[in-house]
């Protein structure tokens, strides 16, 4: 089980701001393939992923980087801190 | 060393007096504050988004980096999230060397890696609606300058 976490206008998207998923994927990329192909939701907020960026375990990561032994991802746009 | 992520409005004069107060070597204090603005004066609130635990681990590096590299005596960054109108303090930057080059160095290098780096999202509740801050490619490429 992974911690999924979304912010922004992701987190509205998708219509909550965290959830438990089970997941066998291999990389980052490959998990957003399967959750796009859960529901229209999620196609909606994964359509374009260079508008978007993950964090694995709270450190910002690429969309090829490898899922093992991560606990936490987190899927949100470009931030607007500052 | 100081962070603080916090919701509640802060003292700009205060926070300032005691972070200069509180140097025993630096000649050179800078700090820099971000108010809420209001670009086409309709502006009702800015709601501030953050990830909590991501934005104190990413705000700290970035302090870590800047404290290393201009060997800083002190830095102070304050950051607000939650509801916010026109002309608040956002948040603020104090940094603290021996001379100003280095402060003011820091300082900017703290900003601009707090505007792209550090996970807040801002949006903008107007009269007719409320829309996300978008990032602006500006910001990513002053990144490269460091």
């Amino acid at each position: 089980m992974i911690d999924v976490l979304y912010f922004a206008w992701v987190r509205e998207r998708i219509g909550l701001p965290r959830e438990r998923l089970e997941t066998s994927a291999v990389t980052v990329a490959a998990f957003v393939e399967e959750l796009r192909a859960r529901e229209e939701r999620y196609e909606a907020a994964f359509a374009d992923l260079s508008s978007l960026r993950v964090a694995l375990d709270q450190e910002l990561a690429d969309f090829d980087a490898p899922l093992a032994g991560v606990r936490e991802v987190a899927f949100f746009p470009p931030m607007t801190g500052g | 060393m100081r962070l603080s992520v916090q919701t509640d409005p802060f003292d700009l004069g205060a926070e300032s007096n005691a972070f200069a107060a509180a140097q025993t070597v630096a000649g050179a204090v800078v700090t820099f504050t971000g108010l809420v603005r209001d670009n086409g004066g309709t502006l009702a609130a800015m709601e501030i988004e953050h990830y909590p635990g991501m934005t104190e681990r990413a705000i700290r590096a970035i302090m870590d980096q800047a404290v290393a590299r201009w060997s800083l005596e002190d830095a102070l960054v304050i950051h607000r999230h939650g509801r916010l109108v026109a002309q608040e303090p956002i948040m603020m930057v104090a940094t603290a060397a021996r001379h100003r080059a280095d402060a003011f160095a820091a300082a900017e290098f703290l900003m601009d890696y707090l505007k792209s780096r550090a996970p807040f999202w801002k949006k903008e509740i107007g009269a007719d609606g409320a829309e996300w801050v978008a990032a602006k490619d500006a910001d990513e490429v002053a990144l490269t300058r460091w």
